[in-house]
């Protein structure tokens, strides 16, 4: 049964997201069974005529994944089952040229998220993943000209198999973690980007994702390869509609920061209050490179989620800008790791935490010097706002030195909504509502202008969406 | 008409301890009324609790516009019947843009009716009234894209206190000693533009222990408050004679209000 779609562009908001919606199921080509097992498995690379080595290296990051035992750290695990998702759903057939070729029921649903004006207004190619695989994918001539390769994993492994072999899971390999490992298993889609030497994208790339199935996981895999010299920013956002059982996502995204070059990756995740988001992100910066994660998260149950980079050569530098906003029901367990491996290398982390009507946020960062990586630095600043005395807020900052000439910084601070503040506020005609969205918007307004503008004012408004109504 | 805000035997507590003891004043739209009183007197008690800060509690008597009582409403209600208040000490609001918190603020009063999530003011109409109404006050229209209060230098906060009564035009605004920590030439400033916003739609309440902007803000009304109450109404020439020689003729004129005074007004 299809949903409703009538909107209008103007309606197409957050608004909706608070309530979910979700389109028809009929149209699925393909949904394996619940489970998981090395029938699974290789069902998954079959279907997706994978060559020989990769469904080895899934049947192999399989036994590494039921090996491994459940993390008991950072948040509860417990109710989530193994066994009651389905690992692969494939919605429509192969890849789609352009935005006309897309199914309609998944263009309702993109139009709805206003994916074309996005493309519209940044002028990238957008990847956007429904269910399992990449159904629409477009991108801009000029960048191809460039030698830019930007298109989803599977092709890549197909189309570009040397690049591709020659850096997969070189980053994450998938006895890194549990997750990484059951992402190895049964990734699916997700992004795969080449910058050559020397080229800069002058323009942020951008994806979009989202749970649409019951029960469904999502185990996208992202390899972004940014050569000498060369930049790129890429953009990822998701919203998901709200469900009734548990939902797993657990992605693996990897990332080369070669000498001189220059990477920002932006996501912003607003899961519905049923997913579990369990995801490894990591990338090595190489000589005088640049690696930024900028990381806002929003919704889920729970999020575990530690972007990491590692300081590969001198003059590598590391930065973390991370949002994290728990509301009811929801645990954001989210950091950052920032591992020095050679001189002179410098990272940066700054952490802004929102948390409210019961729910928490906690910060869990490690930093480390590693022998050798003299000369380096690292400031880490964390601040949390807590909305009211139910919620709650906790700072877990690990320091690992092997090294004796280097400097860190660590600032933490945690803060409630100031009466005076309210009072200013709302003595201007503002009511409490919009006093505290004002100034929780401030709070974490640093970090939002480093956004790209659309995704600035949707994190606004969600904000402003979840302050509604909840003061009093 | 003419609106009238009425000051009925107010009575204000802070924590429970008695601050204002039975405050009466009565201030039309249109006049020019000065409040002025030792340190600790009690003038700023008396705005914050016609603003409706939740730490002030109105423990007897009534705030009333034209018969309607303001006692139960939260700040906003009365900021949208039309009370503004000039902080003596402004906040900082980091991360929130003037403009933005502007705007916001602009829409509710103007639309007192509004409810959260729907529209904002047009922003062209609104950036060119900004522009306007800055330009007039001396102010760098950067400031517009500043965070509220945020690294402003005092005199600056005071200016911006100005600038968002310029914007929305309230029918009573208590100015809290708006003219300390200025220059004489942002005084002038400050002053004129006060001036030229009060006119027969504005009633203004002007809380200060000097006399420059009541020079250029000719006050109907001079009323001195003492230990919580207002002991004197005067003229003008009440307002020069404090200026000249100080509450010494009003502590004497009223021995046991002079009695009740803390130790600290006393300094
Ligand atoms: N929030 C508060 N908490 C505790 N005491 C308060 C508070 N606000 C006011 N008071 C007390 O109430 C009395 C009156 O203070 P108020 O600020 O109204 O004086 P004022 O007349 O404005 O003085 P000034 O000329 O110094 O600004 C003082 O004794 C002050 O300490
Ligand atoms: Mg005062």
């Amino acid at each position: 049964m299809a949903t409703d779609l009538k909107t209008s562009a103007d309606e197409v908001g957050v608004g909706e997201y608070q309530y979910g919606f979700r389109d028809s199921t009929e149209n699925y080509v393909f949904h394996s069974r619940k489970g998981l097992d090395k029938a699974i498995v290789s069902q998954i690379s079959e279907m997706k005529n994978e060559p020989a080595w990769m469904r080895e290296f899934r049947l192999s990051a399989l036994e590494v994944f039921f090996e491994k035992p459940m993390p008991n750290w950072g948040g509860d695990l417990t109710h989530l089952d193994f066994q009651d998702i389905y690992y692969y759903v494939k919605a429509a057939q192969g890849q789609e040229k352009s935005w006309d070729d897309v199914p309609e029921d998944i263009r309702k649903t993109y139009d709805r998220l206003g994916i074309p004006e996005a493309e519209k207004k940044y002028l990238a190619g957008v990847k956007a993943q429904y269910e399992s695989e990449v159904v629409y994918g477009s991108l801009q001539e000029d960048l191809a000209n460039k030698g830019v390769i930007f298109t989803d994993t599977d092709s890549a492994m197909k189309d570009h198999p040397d690049l591709f072999r020659e850096y997969f899971a070189t980053v994450i390999p998938s006895a890194d973690n549990k997750f990484a490992a059951l992402n190895s298993a049964v990734w699916s889609g997700g992004s795969f980007i080449y910058v050559p030497p020397g080229v800069q994208i002058e323009f942020p790339l951008q994806a979009y994702f989202r749970i649409n199935s019951e029960n469904m996981g999502q185990f996208e895999r992202t390899l972004i390869i940014v050569d000498e010299g060369a930049s790129v920013h890429y953009v990822e956002g998701c919203t998901a509609p709200t469900y009734s059982s548990e939902s797993l996502h657990s992605a693996v995204v990897e990332i080369i920061v070669k000498k001189k070059a220059r990477c920002r990756y932006t996501t912003i995740q607003n899961w519905s209050n049923n997913v579990y988001n369990l995801v490894t992100k990591r990338a090595m910066a190489y000589g005088d490179s640049l690696m930024e994660w900028v990381d806002g998260n929003l919704g889920s149950r729970l999020t575990m989620k530690y972007p990491a980079i590692y300081l590969m050569e001198p003059g590598a530098r590391g930065e973390t800008l991370s949002i994290a906003f728990a509301g009811k029901g929801q645990h954001q367990d989210a950091g950052s790791k920032m591992v020095h491996c050679a001189p002179n290398t410098r990272s940066r982390v700054i952490s802004k935490s929102i948390s409210k009507s019961g729910g928490r946020a906690s910060y869990r960062g490690l930093v480390k010097f590693n022998k050798g990586s003299e000369n380096s630095k690292s400031n880490v600043v964390c601040d949390a706002l807590i909305l009211d005395p139910i919620s709650r807020s906790d700072t877990y900052p690990y320091i690992e030195s092997e090294e004796n000439n280097v400097t860190i910084e660590h600032e933490a601070s945690v803060s409630k909504i100031g009466e005076e503040q309210l009072f200013y506020l709302m003595s201007r005609g503002l009511s409490e509502a919009e006093a505290s969205a004002m100034i929780v918007t401030g709070f974490i307004e640093p970090l939002v202008k480093e956004l790209p503008m659309e995704y600035a004012v949707e994190m606004n408004r969600l904000i402003e969406l979840q302050m509604e109504g909840s003061v009093g | 008409m003419a609106s009238l805000l009425k000051i009925e035997d107010l009575h204000v507590a802070v924590d429970e301890k008695p601050i204002l003891k039975g405050v009466n004043l009565e201030l039309r739209q249109g006049e020019v009324h000065a409040l002025m009183g030792p340190n600790g007197s009690g003038k700023s008690t008396l705005a914050y609790a016609l603003a409706g800060h939740p730490k002030y509690e109105i423990t007897g008597g009534s705030i009333e516009i034209d018969g309607a009582k303001l006692n139960d409403l939260d700040p906003s209600e009365r900021a949208r019947l039309g009370i503004f208040l000039a902080f003596q000490y402004p906040v900082t609001i980091p991360g929130v843009k003037v403009a933005d918190f502007l705007r916001h603020a602009v829409t509710n009063v103007r639309n007192p009716d509004r409810k959260e999530g729907e529209g904002l003011v047009p922003m062209k109409d609104f950036r060119k009234e900004l522009r306007s109404r800055m330009e007039e006050l001396g102010m760098d229209t950067e400031f517009a894209r500043r965070y509220l209060n945020d690294g402003f230098s005092g005199g600056e906060k005071k200016r911006m206190e100005i600038l968002q009564l310029a914007m929305l035009k309230p029918k009573f605004a208590i100015l809290d000693e708006t003219d300390s920590g200025l220059d004489s030439d942002a005084v002038k400033v400050v002053s004129e533009g006060v001036a030229k916003l009060s006119g027969p739609n504005m009633g203004v309440l002007i809380i200060t222990h000097h006399e420059r902007l009541l020079e250029f803000n000719h006050p109907h009304q001079v009323h001195v408050m003492l230990s919580g109450r207002i002991v004197e109404t005067g003229d003008a020439a009440l307002a020069k004679e404090l200026h000249d020689l100080g509450y010494a003729g009003i502590r004497e004129r009223h021995p046991q209000i002079a009695a009740e005074e803390t130790e600290v007004a006393k300094v």
